[in-house]
């Protein structure tokens, strides 16, 4: 569902790309197609989507899917909360994507920076879409953040020690832990520059004492950790695919987990390197310039992990593997390019150029999109039963790095040579070959969307060809690869045991050697929690309390809060969130995973 | 027979010592299964008392965390009254230590409500429940009366930055209790109509925990803001 959702924002992200190239490719001593106004709105709109409906619940939702597999558990730490999470993400996605056709959007960028924000110089109703629709889906994030934490700390299958965990699940902590600690800072935010605009409050404003700076400390404190929640999954994705593709376990792994909280805790240190020219002085933008190189100390182990893990390993290319190698080429360059902005007196000369620009989205592409690609090319099956189609996504992964290089190569130097970002429209006519460069980059990336759909039409029709019997199509290291494709409803029949790192490794190694599945357990009832309407009927009176909201409608605010009330009361009154699958259920169903085992290893048996 | 470079433990029965190449997160306990396993190490999932309770204080923390941002600007508006009268002229100290008793007061009612739940006393929870929404209804009160009079004096929130910092940051904090005080009407009713069933036990808990944190908040709010403006 999360997974869903980020494609379609991610499309709808990538459109407002598309315009913004276009324009800035026509716009040479020209208007252009596009009138300021709607200029603005649409880079403010491609900003907050791709970063809160686009990556975060792709993000989310790999993390959702993989983890309780990861850990050998039967379900995150609490499901129904975890739908209300999910369906007011949702809800935020769905008012934001309402003001495109009701009212207008921000015209701030994506992050509505005071006093610009403030009713005086933005009285649209454009400022206010877009803070009701990030606070609910802020909350959404925070409960998923709430559930994952509780889920990896509080809920891992016997044996399963915290320095027996696969890195995914690491990465994951962090970034949960990330997003219970920032998120709430961005609520407090948000409700400040609500107050503001709503009560006339002085928070932020010219007048009456406020303080805009205020507001910069405030979401930078929120934004920097954000974009390593949305990093830190992207690694261990990575490192699960790496170390798989190699065929040997992750080198360095205990390296690897002191990096992963390094840089969650790292993360909270840096703020300040988004604004060094505003003026706090050289001593604090010192400590700041290098703490943010610092980072790059743990990134850079990383590196060096991945690469001694594929050292004297049998690389295999399939599609995940391609999709981390090129990851690793690419974000080299956004890492470099990072420390050199960390250096306050570079960043004099380039904050708010295009060279900026180029640098965030060579962190957060590779990082964030190429690594939700690879996990979704590596877990597709797990979650559906069948691979997906090699051959387009090969063909998907060429196109979109290619594409990838083409727009923001020319950037980095169009940076250089001057070129500050969110213009309208440009009156030097020295630019004009790069950024048409760039648009025709950005038309190969749409041939690697169109290869990409292309990729999930034909894998579909090919299912029965693609099937994955055995639940282990890439020879894998984690328990998720040791229960069936799909995944039965309670995920393990019975939960593994863990002797060691790497715990199905292990386990496949035992009954290859002993040319025999372990002895068949002995299988007990299993409970497992209902299903329950609570999240969609959340979602759907907090989208209309905060349409209410936007519209100064108040009748409907109090509501859709009392309905919110009442649906609080009617979900605490529920007596049975419980079911029960019975003994002989469960041994029929593992019974046919146990079979496909057994199959598997006997056709190793005979090839061997 | 295999090209596989992974070491495999050398015995697989569950029973016998292993090696684990890190030795680490084992604390030196060998038997897992217990009934009371609590998450970590190798004790298998947490039961779900403490899975929920462990949740619930996760979402305290990042709700202090929100707190905290609200003090953080408090912290630096406090000062900027932009000509208009700063806490030593508003503050009605009396209100504010009748407030903060109360409050307290309310926080000791609401453990003795857990320790009569815990000890299955229908009567007993209900009526130190009862005391201490009542408690918590007359703090609500007191603090909108305060807020009725500034605004009625003219120092709103719109007056400075300093009042509007104080007004968003004291109210965060009376909205919780408002929402607390319904929870406690909710928690009352289910007590009622179920009993002291689990589940209902380990909402209680949380209530508790909630609870006990807004006092915590609160003496934050009667420090800074109350205590070190009025000077």
């Amino acid at each position: 569902m999360y997974c869903l959702l980020g494609v379609v924002m991610l499309i709808r992200g990538f459109t407002d790309a598309i315009m913004m190239r276009v324009q800035q490719a026509v716009a040479v001593n020209a208007p252009g197609f596009l009138p300021p106004e709607h200029y603005d709105q649409i880079f403010s709109a491609h900003g907050a989507i791709m970063i809160f409906f686009g990556a975060m619940p792709l993000v989310i939702g790999l993390m959702n899917f993989v983890l309780p597999l990861q850990l050998g558990v039967r379900d995150v730490a609490f499901p129904t909360f975890n739908s209300v999470g999910f369906w007011l993400t949702a809800a935020g996605a769905l008012l934001i994507n309402v003001s495109l056709v009701v009212g207008e959007f921000a015209r701030t960028g994506w992050l509505p920076y005071a006093p610009l924000s403030e009713t005086t110089y933005s009285p649209g109703v454009g400022v206010d879409y877009y803070l009701w629709s990030i606070q609910i889906s802020g909350i959404g994030t925070l409960i998923s953040g709430i559930n994952l934490t509780t889920t990896i700390l509080k809920m891992r299958a016997p044996g399963m020690g915290y320095m027996r965990m696969p890195m995914f699940a690491w990465t994951a902590l962090g970034a949960n832990l990330l997003i219970v600690a920032a998120f709430p800072v961005l609520t407090a935010t948000l409700a400040m520059l609500t107050l503001d605009r709503y009560l006339d409050f002085h928070f932020f404003t010219n007048d009456a004492g406020g303080n805009m700076m205020l507001f910069m400390d405030l979401i930078w404190i929120w934004g920097h950790p954000e974009v390593y929640i949305l990093i830190l999954p992207a690694f261990g994705i990575f490192s699960e695919v790496i170390a798989t593709f190699s065929g040997k376990p992750l080198f360095g792994y205990r390296s690897m987990v002191a990096a992963t909280m390094f840089i969650t805790l790292v993360a909270f240190m840096v703020w300040l390197h988004h604004f060094f020219t505003m003026g706090a002085g050289p001593a604090v933008n010192a400590f700041f310039g290098i703490s943010t190189s610092i980072i790059a100390v743990g990134t850079g182990v990383k590196m060096y992990n991945w690469l001694f893990t594929m050292y004297g390993g049998r690389i295999r290319f399939a599609t995940p593997m391609l999709w981390s190698l090129g990851f690793m080429v690419t974000w080299i360059i956004g890492g470099m390019t990072g420390v050199l902005l960390a250096v306050p007196p570079a960043d004099f000369v380039l904050h708010n150029s295009l060279f900026l620009v180029a640098h965030f989205h060579n962190t957060i592409v590779p990082g964030t999109v190429f690594a939700v690609f690879a996990g979704i090319t590596f877990w597709f099956p797990k979650a559906f039963g069948f691979t997906l189609d090699e051959r387009w996504g090969k063909i998907a992964f060429w196109l979109s790095i290619t594409g990838f290089m083409v727009v923001f190569v020319p950037m980095y130097i169009l940076g250089f040579e001057g070129m500050t970002r969110r213009l309208q429209h440009v009156n030097i006519p020295e630019w004009r070959p790069n950024l048409l460069v760039m648009a025709g980059g950005v038309g190969i990336m749409i041939l690697g969307v169109v290869a990409q759909v292309t990729q999930l039409v034909v894998s579909i029709r090919n299912r029965k060809a693609l099937q994955d019997m055995t639940g282990d199509p890439w020879d894998g290291r984690s328990l998720e690869w040791s229960t069936s494709s799909p995944p039965p409803v309670f995920n393990f029949a019975v939960l593994p045991d863990v002797h060691g790192e790497e715990a199905y490794w292990g386990i496949k190694q035992r009954a290859i050697e002993a040319q025999q599945l372990p002895e068949q357990p002995d299988y007990q009832p299993i409970e497992m929690p209902l299903n329950s309407s609570t999240g969609f009927f959340a979602a759907f009176f907090s989208f209309f309390t905060g349409f209410a909201l936007v519209w100064h409608i108040w009748w409907l605010v109090i509501l859709t809060l009392a309905g919110a009330y009442a649906l609080f009361v009617i979900f605490a009154w529920r007596q049975h969130d419980e079911y029960e699958i019975s003994a002989n259920e469960v041994a029929r169903l593992d019974q046919r995973r146990r079979e496909a085992r057994q199959a598997w290893l006997d056709r190793r048996e005979q090839a061997a | 027979m295999t090209t596989l470079s992974q070491p495999l433990p050398s015995d697989h029965s569950a029973n016998a010592s292993r090696k684990d190449p890190y030795a680490l997160g084992h604390h030196g306990r060998s038997k897992y299964g217990r009934s009371e396993a609590t998450g970590h190490g190798e004790g298998g999932p947490a039961s779900k008392r403490i899975i929920v309770a462990y949740g619930f204080w996760i979402f305290l923390l990042s709700d202090i965390i929100m707190f905290s941002a609200f003090f953080a600007a408090y912290a630096v508006l406090g000062g900027n009254n932009a000509g208009g009268p700063s806490g030593a002229n508003l503050f009605d100290q009396r209100r504010v230590a009748i407030e903060t008793v109360v409050l307290l007061l309310s926080s000791y009612t609401a453990g003795i409500a857990s320790i009569a739940a815990s000890r299955a006393n229908m009567i007993r929870t209900q009526a130190w429940m009862l005391v201490t929404g009542v408690l918590g209804v007359v703090f609500l009160v007191l603090e909108v009366q305060e807020f009725a009079e500034l605004v009625a004096e003219g120092a709103g929130p719109h007056r400075s930055a300093f009042l509007s910092a104080f007004f968003a940051l004291v109210g965060c904090h009376g909205l919780h209790v408002a929402c607390g005080v319904l929870w406690l009407g909710t928690m009352m009713a289910q007590f009622a109509a179920h009993g002291f069933k689990a589940n209902v036990m380990r909402r209680f808990n949380c209530f508790n925990l909630f609870w006990h944190a807004l006092d915590i908040v609160w003496v934050g709010v009667f420090t800074i803001v109350y205590l070190m403006g009025a000077g």
